[in-house]
């Protein structure tokens, strides 16, 4: 197991998945606001449904990034890098 | 509609088909192991297999349901974009390393990694099994709306064309083809869609006024925009019968007085706006009351802007925000249908145009999958929050995905291709919205078929867009029909046979019968295919991925954080859940009326999409069983 990373990584999802549940709650609680003006004039559905794709690939690779600087659990074989 | 056949897109489809098919053999030759068959060795870059990961998630559905979604309903479509992605996230944080150090081959390996029973291989090997089988459906089903207008091949050709394709690349080389197939067309998918997306920035938003939308109500004195609409309405009206009110459809005897225009009545307003109709005789479909005839008589493209903000007739050049707030400025013409009892007794299909502001599309609500976030009553919102809820934990529960985990060489390259893998397929799913949005304005839309959006959409921008589009089209359902059929032939051999009934096979022994299965799944899949012809792929789709998210995802979810999971606890997780959200389906209004023709009143599911309950309900029983069987088995602490 490792602790440090994994922790890191349910701490990330709790995150998005707060964001997640911000967008359905608005959706169904409360759609006018769906339609106010939320960045250059597009609208919140727009720009919070963007938000969520776009803070998935952000938070992927800073996972990613991390994951590569920890480097610290034991029972990985960290040897060479397999890319092309 | 009927379409011209591409001859460019029918030699770049053969093409694509054949040099899959060689590179399948030419892999097969060397990869004859179970470890080569169902793994690739373990020994695929994470680079690739995360455009693998891109190539086996991006169905058909969604490039060509989701694209036709917004098409159609505006912003709809893309909550399906932003739940597709947004599962990958489970998918990486929670589910990808301990998959990959868990399992060898299946998910059934990993589930079953601390408790060796053949209990949880078979009830894992059959949830695989029903959710490739399921997730299948629509593919097919998808596979045969596409060949049928591109190659004028039927509805069954097409299924089996593409059936026999699949088959032949799994059972060459298994998970080696498989995944350069995948690789290859997440690839082309992500890159076309950017070129694509690129010109239609490039050619902004244009009016036109093809809709015939009348100002005020026909017989006065008509300020129809259009001469054509304007000369046939001034005649003299066709009388009201019973299927058609004089309250609702005004209808004029044709230019030169064949066939039949119909006008409808708008629902808010008092305007008018010209229909398309299209009725079957004999076997003989009329449109308008006048048989249907390649470029004589034939429906008429739709979808357009007819008023742009500022009265500008064309913006040029669109940056990517600015081309959304024009949309939400503008007045949009999107059509929908309704199918009306003649007066002879048989049905009338009619496409009427929708006047819609553009500031209304682009809000949740607007297809009949959503519209219940509108209602006041909580009944209906709970659609819309379990279906999300549903697609979220759905992509971590997929058989076709979680077998990609094995592909690679350890833990750390799971973590990178999956990375690769959301990148990719967000990337994706940002472009969906603006090619269905770029179909809804372009005046291409077929009104009749929802999934030719994206391939007529790119016909507008000449044959070799087309020509392109649709064969990356084809090869995304070759990809992801791969992925299931190699999962599904894995559950079987593997997991069923080898583990959960014990039958003892050598290597090449499983290899034979995981490809014998492979062929019997494909065969299966040909069969659905043809039989749930007339299904809306999208809205199947949504289902397999509430089975999926109820029949697997409590039981991988516990066993990686709740040390007293029993294996008990798992078995009756995976069948409750599985039962419980296939059974709640099987009773929905959906099933009522498309599969029983029954009336959807009488359904007895309360909404359709069952995750909201069911995934509590396996996360559930899989806490009580585990519970009360491991109180029973280890009879020192809590007992008595």
């Amino acid at each position: 197991m490792q602790p440090r990373q994994s922790r890191d990584g349910l701490a990330l999802f709790f995150l998005y998945m707060a964001m997640y549940l911000g967008f359905i709650y608005i959706n169904a609680f409360d759609p006018a606001l769906m339609k106010k003006p939320a960045f250059a004039g597009v609208n919140t559905a727009v720009v919070y449904g963007f938000a969520l794709i776009v803070v998935a690939i952000v938070m992927a690779f800073l996972y990613g990034f991390f994951g590569e600087q920890a480097k610290e659990s034991p029972e990985q074989d960290h040897d060479q890098p397999s890319n092309p | 509609m009927f379409y011209e056949p591409s001859s460019l897109a029918v030699v770049i489809f053969c093409l694509f088909v054949g040099i899959t098919l060689g590179l399948s053999f030419w892999l097969g030759r060397k990869a004859k192991s179970a470890q080569s068959y169902f793994a690739a060795h373990g020994e695929i870059p994470w680079f690739v297999n995360g455009v693998a990961f891109a190539g086996d998630y991006l169905s058909a559905a969604s490039f060509l349901g989701i694209c036709g979604m917004i098409a159609f309903y505006g912003y709809d479509g893309f909550l399906y974009s932003i739940g597709y992605l947004a599962g990958w996230i489970v998918a990486l944080f929670v589910i990808a390393e301990p998959m990959k150090r868990l399992g060898k081959f299946t998910f059934a390996d990993a589930l079953d990694a601390k408790f060796q029973s053949p209990g949880i291989k078979i009830a894992a090997g059959v949830s695989t099994l029903v959710v490739s089988l399921f997730y299948l459906i629509p593919q097919m089903v998808g596979a045969g709306a596409l060949i049928k207008p591109l190659l004028g091949f039927s509805h069954a050709t097409g299924v089996i064309t593409v059936g026999i394709v699949v088959m032949l690349i799994v059972v060459t080389a298994g998970m080696v083809s498989t995944t350069w197939v995948q690789f290859i067309k997440g690839t082309l998918l992500v890159v076309l869609c950017t070129v694509l997306v690129g010109m239609i920035l490039n050619r902004g938003l244009t009016t036109t006024q093809a809709a015939l939308e009348t100002e005020s109500a026909p017989g006065h004195e008509v300020a129809a925009k259009n001469a054509a609409l304007r000369d046939v309405v001034n005649g003299t009206p066709l009388p009201p019968t019973t299927a058609w009110p004089e309250d609702k459809y005004m209808r004029y005897p044709g230019p030169d007085g064949q066939g039949i225009y119909v006008i409808r009545k708008g629902e808010s307003s008092s305007r008018f706006a010209r229909c398309q109709t299209v009725k079957v005789v004999d076997g003989k479909t009329l449109i308008n009351g006048i048989p249907q005839a390649r470029g004589k008589n034939d429906l008429i493209p739709v979808g357009e802007i007819t008023s742009l903000p500022k009265d500008a007739t064309t913006t040029g050049p669109l940056g990517p925000f600015d081309y959304l707030r024009t949309i939400q400025e503008s007045r949009i013409v999107v059509w929908s249908k309704e199918v009306v009892k003649d007066d002879d007794g048989s049905n009338v299909t009619v496409y009427f145009a929708q006047p819609r502001n553009g500031a209304d599309l682009m809000v949740p609500g607007g297809s009949p999958t959503f519209a219940g976030i509108k209602s006041r009553n909580l009944i209906d919102k709970l659609d819309f929050i379990s279906l999300m809820l549903a697609l979220f934990c759905g992509t971590a529960s997929l058989p076709h995905i979680l077998i990609r985990y094995y592909t690679v060489k350890d833990q750390r390259a799971a973590r990178l291709s999956t990375i690769v893998g959301i990148a990719s397929i967000g990337v994706f799913y940002i472009l969906t919205l603006y090619i269905g949005l770029a179909a809804m304005t372009s005046l291409v839309l077929d009104p009749s078929n929802t999934n030719m959006a994206a391939p007529l959409l790119a016909r507008s921008y000449g044959e070799w867009m087309f020509a392109a589009v649709s064969a990356v089209a084809f090869t995304t359902v070759l990809g992801t029909v791969s992925g299931l059929i190699l999962a599904a032939s894995g559950a079987v051999a593997h997991d069923l046979m080898s583990h959960g009934f014990g039958l003892k096979f050598d290597d090449a022994g499983k290899v034979r019968v995981a490809k014998i299965s492979a062929i019997a799944v494909g065969i299966i899949a040909i069969g659905l295919g043809i039989i749930f012809e007339k299904f809306n792929v999208t809205f199947l789709v949504g289902w397999a991925f509430n089975i999926a998210a109820s029949a697997n995802l409590p039981s991988l979810v516990m066993l990686l954080f709740w040390k007293r999971t029993t294996k008990q606890g798992i078995i009756a997780a995976i069948l409750v859940g599985m039962c419980s959200s296939l059974g709640w389906v099987l009773v929905s209004k959906e099933a009522f009326k498309d599969l029983y023709g029954l009336p959807a009143t009488q359904a007895l599911a309360p909404f359709s999409q069952p995750g909201l309950v069911t995934i509590p309900l396996g996360f559930l029983t899989l806490i009580v069983v585990s519970l009360l069987t491991s109180a029973k088995s280890s009879s020192d602490a809590k007992t008595a």
